[in-house]
C-alpha cells in the first residue's frame, strides 16, 4: 500500500511546460525573447527584451535568426511562445497602422544621435517619404544627411521603425538594410505609395509641390499634397524657386532649403502652443 | 530520483559553473531543475498558472541572488535545497493570497501516459484524486510529502531547504502519507 502511494505520488510529478525556460532567460536579460510576425516582406523575426523591442529582422530560418542576433548583440535569443501581453497589442498595432507610436523599443547601446535620428524616421507618416536631408535638419544637425543614413542603414527594428520611408534627397529610393534594396519599394508600395508616379516627378527634377489656392508647399508625398487638384498644382525644383515664387513651406510635412532658421523656431513654438494647424 | 550521490555531484559541478559564469550556467540550472520545481509547485499549490508562475520567479529571484553573491559563497551553495527554500516560501505567499482573493482554481490537468484510453482515464481519475487530497493537508505536511514523493528529495535535503529539524521532516512526511492512505480509502469506502 505504501508502495503504491507513494509511486502514485511520483507520477503527479509533470514536466515544466515550455515556456518557463525562454520565459526566465527573458526575465534575468540572459537573452531576449523572439516570435514571428508575417509582413510584405515574408515571415518577420521581432526579439525583444524586458525593455522592448530589440531587434527586427527577415530570416530563412530560425537558426539564421538566431546567430544573426547574437552577432549582433552578443546575447542569445530564445523562441518564446508568446510575448507579454501589453507589448503583443502595442506590436500588432505598429504593424496594422505603420505607426511606431508608444511601441516600447529597446534602443539601449546606441548613440543619442542614432536614436533621436530613429525616433524621428518613426515621426514620417505610412506611405510618404522624407529626404535623409529633412531627418538631418529635424534632429539639429542639417549637415548630418549622411550619418543619417549610417544610423538608418544600421536600424535594428527596422519596419517598426519605418527607416525604409527615409529616401534621398532626388527622389530616388536609395539602399535598404532589410533585406535587398528592392524591399524598400515594396514596403512603400504595400503602404500605398504609387512609387512610379513619385519616380516619374522625381526624374523631371520636380522635388516639392505647391498648391496656388493656398500658397502652400509640400514634399510631393505629403497627405496635404496628395489632395491638391490637378489644376492647382504647381511644382518646385527646390524650396527656394517655391520660396521666391511667394508659397511658404507645409507646416506638416516642413520642407527644408528654403527658409531662414527663425521660422522653424516659430514653427516649432506654433505646435507646442498648442495653436498649430497643419495646413 | 533517488539517485542522491549523481545528484550532489552534479549541483557541486553546476553551482561552480555558476560562481564561474553566471549567464551560461544558469541555463544549465534552469534545465536541470525547472521540472522538479514545477512539478513541486504544482502540487503545492494545486493551480497550474500559479506553478508556472511561481517557477519561473523562483528562478528570477534565483539568479538576481546569485548576482549579489560571492563566487565562494555561490560555490558552496546546495542549489536544489536553495531552490526550494525560494519555491516553498512563493508557493505558500500564492495560496495565501488566493485564499484572500478567491477564483476558481484551475483544475491542474494531467497528461495520461501508458495503454488504453481507458486505463488511462481511471489512471488520470485516481491521480486527481491523489492530487486532491494532497491539497488538503496541513501546509507543512504538504510540503514534506511533496518534496520528499513527488519531487524526490532526500530528508536532509528537505531539512535544509524548510530550516526545519529532520526528525520533525520525517514525522510530517509519515503523517502526511497516513492522512492520504486514510482519506483515499475513505473515498474508495464511499465510491465503491
Amino acid at each position: 500500500m505504501d508502495d503504491k502511494l507513494t509511486d502514485s505520488l511520483r507520477s503527479l510529478r509533470q514536466p515544466a511546460p515550455g515556456g518557463v525556460l525562454p520565459a526566465v532567460l527573458i526575465k534575468t536579460g540572459i537573452a531576449d525573447g523572439y516570435v514571428t510576425r508575417s509582413s510584405p516582406l515574408g515571415l518577420l523575426y521581432v526579439a525583444f527584451s524586458e525593455h522592448g523591442i530589440s531587434f527586427v529582422d527577415i530570416a530563412g530560418t530560425a537558426e539564421s535568426f538566431e546567430q544573426r542576433f547574437r552577432d549582433h548583440f552578443g546575447r542569445r535569443a530564445c523562441a518564446a511562445g508568446s510575448m507579454p501581453t501589453e507589448l503583443a497589442s502595442s506590436l500588432a498595432r505598429a504593424i496594422d497602422t505603420g505607426r511606431t507610436g508608444s511601441l516600447p523599443l529597446d534602443l539601449r547601446g546606441l548613440s543619442a544621435f542614432h536614436v533621436s535620428v530613429l525616433h524621428k524616421a518613426a515621426e514620417i507618416p505610412s506611405g510618404e517619404t522624407r529626404p535623409y536631408t529633412w531627418v538631418a535638419h529635424e534632429v539639429g544637425n542639417p549637415k548630418a544627411a549622411r550619418a543619417v543614413g549610417r544610423a538608418l542603414a544600421a536600424n535594428p527594428v527596422p519596419l517598426l521603425v519605418p527607416c525604409h520611408r527615409v529616401v534621398r534627397a532626388d527622389g530616388r529610393l536609395g539602399r535598404y538594410s532589410l533585406g535587398e534594396d528592392a524591399n524598400k519599394r515594396r514596403l512603400l508600395e504595400a503602404e500605398g505609395l504609387d512609387t512610379n508616379t513619385q519616380a516619374q516627378l522625381a526624374g523631371r527634377g520636380v522635388r516639392l509641390l505647391g498648391s496656388d489656392t493656398t500658397h502652400i508647399y509640400c514634399y510631393p508625398t505629403c497627405s496635404y499634397a496628395r489632395r491638391i487638384t490637378d489644376v492647382h498644382r504647381v511644382e518646385f525644383k527646390n524650396a527656394r524657386q517655391a520660396e521666391t515664387s511667394g508659397y511658404r513651406p507645409c507646416k506638416n510635412c516642413r520642407p527644408k532649403g528654403g527658409r531662414s532658421p527663425e521660422l522653424s523656431v516659430q514653427d516649432s513654438e506654433s505646435r507646442v502652443s498648442g495653436r498649430y494647424r497643419a495646413f | 530520483m533517488d539517485r542522491k550521490g549523481a545528484h550532489h555531484t552534479d549541483s557541486v559541478e553546476l553551482a561552480a559553473a555558476l560562481a564561474a559564469n553566471i549567464d551560461t550556467a544558469f541555463l544549465d540550472l534552469v534545465h536541470a531543475t525547472q521540472d522538479d520545481i514545477f512539478s513541486g509547485a504544482l502540487r503545492l499549490t494545486g493551480n497550474w498558472a500559479d506553478a508556472e508562475d511561481v517557477t519561473q520567479e523562483t528562478y528570477t529571484k534565483a539568479y538576481h541572488a546569485l548576482g549579489q553573491y560571492t563566487a565562494d559563497r555561490t560555490k558552496a551553495l546546495h542549489l536544489r535545497e536553495w531552490l526550494w527554500t525560494i519555491a516553498a516560501n512563493l508557493c505558500r505567499n500564492r495560496i495565501r493570497s488566493r485564499r484572500r482573493h478567491p477564483e476558481a482554481p484551475l483544475p491542474a490537468t494531467l497528461q495520461a501516459k501508458g495503454p488504453g484510453p481507458e486505463q488511462q482515464a481511471v489512471a488520470a481519475d485516481e491521480l486527481s484524486l491523489l492530487a486532491g487530497h494532497l491539497l488538503k493537508l496541513p501546509w507543512q505536511m504538504r510540503l514534506a510529502v511533496v518534496l520528499r514523493h513527488v519531487v524526490g528529495l532526500t530528508y536532509a535535503e528537505i531539512a535544509e531547504a524548510l530550516d526545519r529539524p529532520l526528525g520533525t521532516v520525517k514525522a510530517d512526511v509519515h503523517r502526511g502519507l497516513a492522512h492520504l492512505r486514510n482519506n483515499l480509502e475513505e473515498t474508495q469506502w464511499t465510491t465503491n
